[in-house]
């Protein structure tokens, strides 16, 4: 099994979710960008509109929209802040 | 003295009217109170965030962003005051906007001039009686403020921000709008259920809060895009994070000022409604007595003339 990653997804008014992902799947300005256990320290805005995709174990994929955001990777794992998040519509 | 307890009985109603009227609006309050607490605590994993992000920004990269240095001849000042837009809330208000005036009186004596920011219609209508000019103002959110509010005014601030930047000497400078060289916020502090004091605080030139205390420990960020577009795109996010915060926190102290203040007009309709029921009932029962020494008075007088008869 793949290593675990902390992801937290906070957007202004609340924190709208939190917990263990195998993997980070977001487009900053720059790129599209994987990020997974062990990653190096970054931090870049996402691109407008975004989307951002949570890789659980076992497969299970959560996809929030997300306006006016960030990400930042550490030591500890993934903070993504956002202005709004929205759980996307399931499109597989 | 029939009519007297009648009146009574009148000011007892009207008093009880009132109780639950108070009752009613302390019980709202109460309620908001709780909800305006919630709000504080969800919005802090965001702000611990950003303020984490920006620390390891400015630590990881030596920039000059206007937003961030002092301006070396500050001529205009913004003042954010924020209010309710109700009253019934005791001294709330009031006490804010007696912050304001005295941090305007200290920037005028600074030999800056004092621009109005208002948020809230008794903030509004205190400045607008009085014929003192606003740059802005903004009223219908104070007690269930949004980000998008705190966004509104924010873009605002910022914009008059940067247009200070390029101002000469009571002239607007090149880019033709008057801006403002400094960003005061006034709003109330949340200390507990008793006790809300307005506070005045700088955010605009900002300092990042909360330095890290360990140095050294702080990884090697990469950045996307470089780090300058970065915290051009952040820095605005973080100071409408702050006013946010101001009032969020401020929605709270009004929830607190106006349950303190409905909770004493409620006790107060309390005691006057004893002391009438008190007086209505002294009043009934002096009616009673006299009308029995009446009867009585008259019964004696027929038996002192039968006698005589």
């Amino acid at each position: 099994m793949a290593q675990q990653l902390h992801v937290e997804l906070v957007a202004v008014e609340e924190k709208v979710w939190s917990g263990e992902a195998e993997m980070v799947v977001a487009r900053t300005t720059e790129g599209e960008l994987g990020v997974l256990a062990g990653h190096a320290p970054l931090l870049g805005q996402l691109a407008e509109p975004g989307q951002v995709r949570i890789k659980q174990a076992g497969g299970e994929q959560i996809v929030y929209d997300i306006a006016g955001g960030f990400l930042s990777v550490t030591g500890e794992g993934v903070t993504v802040l956002a202005e709004s998040a929205t759980p996307a519509t399931p499109a597989r | 003295m029939a009519a007297q307890v009648r009146v009574l009985r009148q000011r007892i109603r009207s008093a009880k009217g009132m109780k639950k009227i108070t009752k009613a609006m302390e019980l709202v309050a109460t309620s908001r109170i709780a909800k305006a607490q919630a709000r504080v605590e969800a919005s802090l994993p965001y702000a611990q965030a950003i303020t984490g992000v920006l620390t390891a920004l400015a630590s990881n990269a030596r920039i000059d962003h206007p937003l961030l240095t002092p301006r070396e001849r500050v001529r205009r000042a913004g003042v954010l005051l924020v209010t309710a837009d109700r009253g019934l809330a005791g001294g709330y208000s009031s006490n804010a906007i007696k912050t304001a005036e005295s941090l305007v009186a200290r920037l005028r004596a600074d030999g800056k001039e004092p621009v109005l920011y208002v948020i809230g219609r008794k903030g509004l209508s205190f400045f607008r009686f009085r014929d003192r000019p606003m740059e802005a103002n903004w009223t219908g959110f104070s007690e269930q403020p949004t980000f998008a509010d705190a966004r509104t005014v924010g873009e605002t601030l910022i914009k008059a921000f940067s247009a200070g930047a390029d101002d000469v000497d009571g002239d607007p400078g090149p880019d033709g709008t008057r801006g403002i060289d400094e960003l005061h916020i006034v709003y109330t502090e949340f200390k507990s259920l008793m006790t809300q004091i307005p506070v005045a605080k700088v955010i605009g030139p900002m300092q990042v809060e909360d330095r890290p205390r360990s140095e050294g420990a702080l990884p090697a960020y990469e950045f996307e895009p470089e780090a300058e577009a970065l915290l051009d795109a952040l820095l605005p996010k973080y100071i409408n994070t702050r006013i946010y915060a101001a009032l969020l926190e401020s929605a709270a102290s009004e929830s607190a000022a106006r349950r303190r203040a409905m909770k004493s007009a409620t006790d107060n309709a309390e005691e006057m409604i004893e002391k009438y029921t008190r007086e209505m009932n002294s009043a009934r029962q002096a009616g009673i007595t006299q009308e029995i020494s009446e009867i009585v008075g008259g019964a004696n007088a027929l038996a002192a003339s039968g006698s005589e008869v």
